[in-house]
C-alpha cells in the first residue's frame, strides 16, 4: 500500500456511500426493500469477515447469533412490549452469550474441523427455535413484530426512514469494525491467521486473541440479526437454517474476504441478483451459481481483491491461510 | 344445410355482439394483475408447479379474462422460505402493483404473510396454507381462505374410525411440526370423545426417509396406525410400513397429504388400502369433477391433486368476487366484501362458502387407496358434507382450547 493508494482507494467506498444516502428517494419501493435487506445482511456478513477474512476461520454457523438477535425481537417485542433500545441491547447481549459458550467449543480446532464444529452449533440454534415451541412458536414463527417507535420524526414503520435507519446500524457496524480491525488488536488478528506460531513465540496469547475475534463477531451479527427481524416483521426458524448460514459465507466470498466492505458488497450482489433475476427466470439458481464458480475461479480473493490488484499492479502474493 | 348453419351461426354471432357489447368499465380500465407466490425452487418445486398449473388452467378455460378484463399472473418464487415470500409480497404489492395475491405454501409462510398483507390491505387468497389460527385465534382481515385447516379433516375421521372402523386403540405417527400437530390433534379430539384411545404418538422430523427406529416401537396392541407424513416422507413411507410387516397387521390411516394424488403415482401396491380424509379426491364422481380431471390430465399429463383444484377453485374465487362487482377490484374494501361473499356451489371438491370466521364450509372425503386400470386412486367411502373448521363445537368454546400441538391434546392413554 504505496503512495497516494489510500486516497484513491477512499474514492469508490465513498463514491457508494453518497448513492446509498443520496439515492433510495428516487428508486422504486421494490428496490427500496431489497437495499434494506442489502445493507442488514452486509451487517452479519461484515461481522464474518472479521473471522474469514482477518483470522482465517470459516464459520457455517453465523445464522445463530443473527438468529438470537432476530428471537430477541420477535419475543421481546410482541409478548413484552419491549422498545428499541432494550431489545437491541438484550439480543447483542445474548448473541455475545452464545458466541462465547460456542466459542469455547468451536476454537479448539481450526479448518475443516472448525467448520464441522460451527455447522453443527448452527444447527442446535436452529434445533432450539424450531422445537422450544412455548418460546418461540416453533415452526409458525413469531408474526406481528411492530417496527421500532423511536422519538424521530419519521415513523419507522415506512420503508424509506427504516432504510435510512437500517443504513445508520450498518455504518456503525462498518465503523466499530473498521476500528477493530485496524487497531492493534486487529493487527494481531491478520497476525494469528498468518502464524500461529510465529504470533505464540511473540508471547501473543492466540487462543485468547481468537476467542474475542469469535465473540465480536457474533455479538455483531446479534445486531444485525435484531434488525433483519424489524425489517421482516417476522421470526421463524427458518432464519437460522444452514442455508442462511452458507448465503452469508458466500457474500464474504464473493466481496473479497479480509476488506470488510468487500462482504457488504457481496451481501448487496446477492440479495439483488437473488430478487432481481428471479423475476426473469426460474432458473436464477443456475446463474447464482455461476456467478459463484466465476469468482472462485477467477477472482478468489473476492471482488474487491480482484479490483484492488487490478489498481495496485501485482504485488507480492501474500500467503493464503488455507482455512 | 351447412351453409344454413353458418348463416345461422353467423346471424347468432352478430345479434350476441348487438346485444350485449362490452360494458365500458371494461375498456377503460387496465389488465387484472393477480400476484401468485409459490416455491418454484427447492423442496417444494413439484407441489408449486401443481398449484399454478389449477390457477392457470382455470384462467385459460376462460380466455384468461376476468369479468371482462384481461388478466396478468405474476408467479413470484419464494423457495419455500417465509422471508423470501416477504420480499415477494413487497415485490407484487409495491412494484407490480397487483389488485389481489394468492398461494403460499406451508404454515409458517402463511403466518409471515398475514400481517403483511393486513398492511397492503391488498387481499390475498389462502388456497392452500392450512395453519388452523389463521381463521381461528389469530384472524386477519385481508387474508381470504379458501383452502381448508389442517384439523377440519381430521374431525370426522376421528368419527369415522371410531364408529365405522370401530378402532379402538390408535397409534399416531407424524411430522413435528405445526401441521402435523394440527392433523393429529384434530383426529385424536374427535376419536378419542367417541370411545377410541391415542395408544401412543410419535413424531419424525420433516424429511424423514428411514422409519425403521420409529416403526419398530409401534406398540403391539394397536388397532391401526395414523400416519401423516408430507412431500418426500409419503413417498417413503407406505414401502416401509410393508416391509416391516406392519401393513398385513396393522391396517394403515392417515391424514389427507399421506396419500394425496400428489403422491399416488409415485407409490405401489403398497398404498392399497390406505384410509385418508381430506377436501378434495380425484376420484370425486361427479360430471364436473369427471371433466376437470379429464382436462387437466390433457392438459399437464396427471392426475390433479388438491393443490392443484384449491388453485383452480381460487382463479374462480376471484372470477366470481371480481364479477359480482363488475370488475372494479381497485375498490379493495368492496372487493375484499365480494370475496368473503362468494359461495361456489359446483367447484370439483363440491359446493364451497366461507363460515363467519372466513374458513371455507366443505365437504370432507373420506378415501380409501385403491387401484382401478392399472393406477391408484382415493376411492371416496364417505362423504360427510359441509364441514366446518370447528366440526360439531361451538366456534367460542372451541377457541378457548389450546390450537392443537406435540402436548395438546395431552396423550391420556400413552
Amino acid at each position: 500500500m504505496s503512495g497516494p493508494a489510500p486516497a484513491r482507494r477512499l474514492l469508490v467506498p465513498l463514491g457508494v456511500l453518497v448513492l446509498l444516502l443520496a439515492a433510495p428517494p428516487f428508486v422504486s419501493s421494490y428496490v427500496l426493500t431489497l437495499l434494506t435487506q442489502s445493507v442488514i445482511y452486509a451487517i452479519v456478513a461484515m461481522s464474518l469477515d472479521l473471522l474469514l477474512g482477518y483470522l482465517g476461520l470459516a464459520s457455517l454457523g453465523h445464522a445463530a447469533y443473527m438468529g438470537v438477535g432476530a428471537y430477541s425481537v420477535g419475543i421481546l417485542a410482541t409478548r413484552h412490549g419491549a422498545g428499541f433500545g432494550t431489545i437491541l441491547a438484550v439480543g447483542v447481549v445474548l448473541a455475545l452469550a452464545l458466541a462465547a459458550v460456542f466459542g469455547l467449543l468451536a476454537l479448539r480446532a481450526t479448518g475443516v474441523y472448525f467448520l464441522m464444529i460451527t455447522l453443527a452449533l448452527g444447527m442446535v440454534g436452529w434445533g432450539l427455535a424450531y422445537r422450544w415451541n412455548s418460546l418461540t412458536g416453533g415452526d409458525n414463527g413469531i408474526s406481528g413484530v411492530p417496527r421500532p417507535a423511536l422519538p424521530l420524526p419519521w415513523s419507522l414503520g415506512e420503508a424509506l426512514p427504516f432504510y435510512y435507519f437500517a443504513l445508520a446500524g450498518f455504518l456503525l457496524s462498518l465503523g466499530g469494525l473498521w476500528v477493530i480491525v485496524h487497531s492493534p488488536f486487529g493487527k494481531s488478528l491478520v497476525g494469528i491467521r498468518e502464524s500461529e506460531t510465529r504470533m505464540r513465540t511473540l508471547g501473543y496469547h492466540v487462543w485468547l486473541h481468537k476467542y474475542v475475534g469469535f465473540v465480536i463477531a457474533g455479538g455483531v451479527a446479534g445486531a444485525g440479526g435484531v434488525l433483519w427481524a424489524y425489517y421482516n416483521g417476522f421470526v421463524s426458524p427458518a432464519d437460522l437454517e444452514l442455508g442462511t448460514s452458507v448465503e452469508v459465507l458466500l457474500m464474504v466470498a464473493l466481496g473479497g474476504r479480509g476488506t470488510l466492505l468487500g462482504p457488504a458488497l457481496g451481501a448487496g450482489i446477492i440479495v439483488l441478483l437473488k430478487n432481481l433475476v428471479s423475476v426473469y427466470t426460474h432458473r436464477w439458481l443456475l446463474i447464482l451459481g455461476a456467478a459463484y464458480i466465476g469468482t472462485i475461479v477467477y477472482a478468489p480473493e473476492g471482488i474487491v481483491g480482484a479490483v484492488r490488484r487490478l489498481a495496485e499492479g501485482p504485488a507480492p502474493a501474500p500467503a493464503r491461510p488455507e482455512a | 344445410m351447412t351453409r344454413k348453419l353458418t348463416l345461422g351461426l353467423v346471424v347468432a354471432l352478430g345479434l350476441a355482439v348487438a346485444v350485449a357489447p362490452p360494458p365500458a368499465w371494461a375498456q377503460q380500465k387496465g389488465p387484472i394483475k393477480i400476484g401468485f407466490i409459490a416455491p418454484m425452487t427447492g423442496g417444494a418445486a413439484q407441489v408449486g408447479k401443481d398449484m399454478v398449473n389449477g390457477l392457470m388452467m382455470y384462467l385459460a378455460e376462460h380466455g384468461n379474462q376476468i369479468a371482462g378484463r384481461k388478466v396478468e399472473v405474476i408467479v413470484e418464487d419464494n423457495q419455500g422460505s417465509p422471508a423470501v415470500a416477504l420480499t415477494k409480497l413487497r415485490k407484487l404489492v409495491e412494484s407490480d402493483k397487483v389488485q389481489v395475491l394468492a398461494g403460499g405454501l406451508f404454515a409458517h409462510v402463511g403466518y409471515a404473510l398475514a400481517p403483511k398483507v393486513d398492511e397492503y390491505k391488498v387481499p390475498m387468497l389462502y388456497p392452500v396454507m392450512a395453519a388452523d389460527d389463521l381463521t381461528q385465534r389469530k384472524p386477519t382481515k385481508w387474508v381470504v381462505r379458501t383452502g381448508w385447516t389442517s384439523s377440519q379433516p381430521s374431525h370426522p375421521f376421528g368419527e369415522y374410525a371410531a364408529k365405522t372402523l370401530g378402532y379402538k386403540k390408535v397409534v399416531t405417527i407424524g411430522m413435528d411440526y405445526a401441521f402435523g400437530y394440527e392433523v393429529i390433534g384434530g383426529f385424536q379430539k374427535t376419536f378419542e370423545e367417541h370411545g377410541g384411545q391415542i395408544i401412543q404418538k410419535l413424531w419424525a422430523p420433516i424429511g424423514t426417509t428411514d422409519f425403521a427406529p420409529y416403526l419398530s416401537q409401534i406398540r403391539k396392541d394397536a388397532d391401526a396406525v395414523f400416519a401423516l407424513m408430507v412431500a418426500v416422507s409419503s413417498l417413503r413411507f407406505p414401502k416401509q410400513y410393508e416391509n416391516a410387516g406392519l401393513k398385513a397387521r396393522l391396517p394403515l390411516i392417515g391424514g389427507g397429504t399421506t396419500f394425496d394424488e400428489f403422491v399416488l403415482p409415485s407409490l405401489g401396491d403398497e398404498a392399497i388400502g390406505g384410509m385418508s380424509p381430506l377436501i378434495y379426491s380425484a376420484a370425486i364422481d361427479t360430471p364436473i369433477n369427471k371433466k376437470f380431471v379429464k382436462d387437466y390430465r390433457a392438459k399437464f399429463g396427471k392426475v390433479p391433486s388438491y393443490y392443484s383444484e384449491t388453485c383452480y377453485t381460487a382463479g374462480r374465487w376471484i372470477d366470481e368476487a371480481a364479477k359480482a362487482i363488475n370488475g372494479d377490484l381497485e375498490n379493495r374494501e368492496k372487493f375484499l366484501a365480494a370475496l368473503r361473499k362468494v359461495e361456489i356451489p359446483d367447484a370439483p371438491r363440491g359446493p364451497i362458502k366461507l363460515d363467519a370466521y372466513g374458513n371455507p364450509v366443505q365437504n370432507i372425503y373420506i378415501r380409501k387407496v385403491e387401484k382401478k386400470d392399472g393406477e391408484l386412486w382415493n376411492t371416496v367411502l364417505k362423504v360427510y358434507p359441509n364441514v366446518t373448521q370447528f366440526w360439531n363445537y361451538k366456534p367460542d368454546a372451541f377457541m378457548k382450547d389450546p390450537v392443537y400441538s406435540r402436548d395438546y391434546p395431552p396423550c391420556k392413554y400413552c
